[in-house]
């Protein structure tokens, strides 16, 4: 299984990536900076955390113009997973790969905290062998996380099985107490149509070791071997 | 060619929630400003363009406004454009 970990200047969460891919998860893992265009040949790519140019101007909006993202969008058609956590997840707003888009969270201050969440769809090569009836614990840390969509992609989202993850309480219930953003219906992760690229605002990097306060991470780069 | 002065000012869509002006509103209103509403917070972007004409270079600030300034998806922009501050180079 080969992975790389994009790096954008601005990414803080790169080496994060590539300790739990190569370390936890076993992957044959490599860097590649913003400047390259040809991401053919690897498994699964990774659009890193962090703050991208600086998130001047919108959280993602200059990194989706970077040279590399035209390998990420040729990949993308071409079917390789692609996961974007945090700013990846803005990025690939911002590049059109997922509907919808970022907006400051409703608390407007910048929210760091374990999550609970609910996986909605395990029909993604993130989550194929995760258990549902399992609520996924990861930390979150972000200021802009409050996923907006029209009424109308929501509705497309849902017909279509896009919705991965959900924020929710210890129940397993999708609270307005257990959403920390204000994301629209608790919106946590969501995939394209092809559901090859999975945009997702908790952190399964910072989840993917005992010593770090949990292991639920893990569970998405096993669903990635398992489908290999 | 000229030198045009391009103001672009970037809004979220009316049906778009503002937690930044919600925050605003309720600081005024902490700070005893009363009879305040709808406060919505945008962005001022401006710059100059050298272009042949006021037209010519209205298409490119309206290319621009829209690839990188705005997202469509949430936000709306509108543009001035402001008579040349010089002519001919």
């Amino acid at each position: 299984m080969k992975a790389c970990v994009l790096v954008f200047p601005g990414s803080n969460c790169d080496r994060d990536s590539y300790h739990a891919l190569s370390v936890s998860a076993g992957f044959k893992t490599q860097y590649v900076w913003h400047e390259e265009t040809n991401l053919s040949g690897y498994d699964l790519i990774v659009i890193p955390g962090g703050f991208s140019y600086g998130d001047h101007l919108r959280s993602g909006a200059i990194a989706r113009y970077a040279p590399v993202m035209k390998g990420v969008s040729a990949e993308a058609s071409k079917g390789t997973p692609i996961i974007g956590i945090c700013n990846g997840f803005q990025i690939l707003l911002e590049a059109g790969l997922l509907p919808g888009a970022m907006l400051r969270n409703t608390q407007v201050s910048f929210r760091h905290q374990w999550v609970t969440l609910r996986t909605e769809t395990t029909l993604t090569p993130f989550t194929s062998t995760i258990d549902q009836s399992c609520l996924l614990r990861m930390p979150i840390a972000h200021g802009e996380g409050n996923y907006f969509a029209t009424q109308n992609m929501i509705k497309q989202l849902q017909d279509n099985d896009q919705i991965v993850f959900r924020y929710c309480d210890s129940e397993g219930n999708v609270t307005a107490s257990s959403n920390p953003n204000g994301s629209v219906n608790g919106i946590a992760g969501i995939c394209n149509k092809t559901r090859n690229v999975l945009g997702m605002m908790p952190h399964p990097e910072r989840a993917s070791e005992l010593i770090l306060g949990g292991t639920d991470g893990t569970l998405l780069w096993n669903s990635l071997s398992r489908g290999l | 060619m000229a030198i045009f002065n391009v103001a672009v000012t970037v809004r979220l869509q009316t049906e778009v929630n503002d937690p930044q002006g919600l925050t605003i509103q309720s600081a005024l209103s902490a700070l005893g400003f009363s009879g305040i509403s709808n406060v919505r917070a945008g962005k001022l972007i401006e710059f100059q363009i050298e272009a042949a004409s006021e037209d010519v270079a209205a298409k490119t600030v309206e290319q621009l406004s829209d690839n990188l300034l705005s997202n469509p998806v949430i936000e709306n922009f509108e543009y001035a454009i402001s008579t040349p501050t010089s002519n001919t180079r």
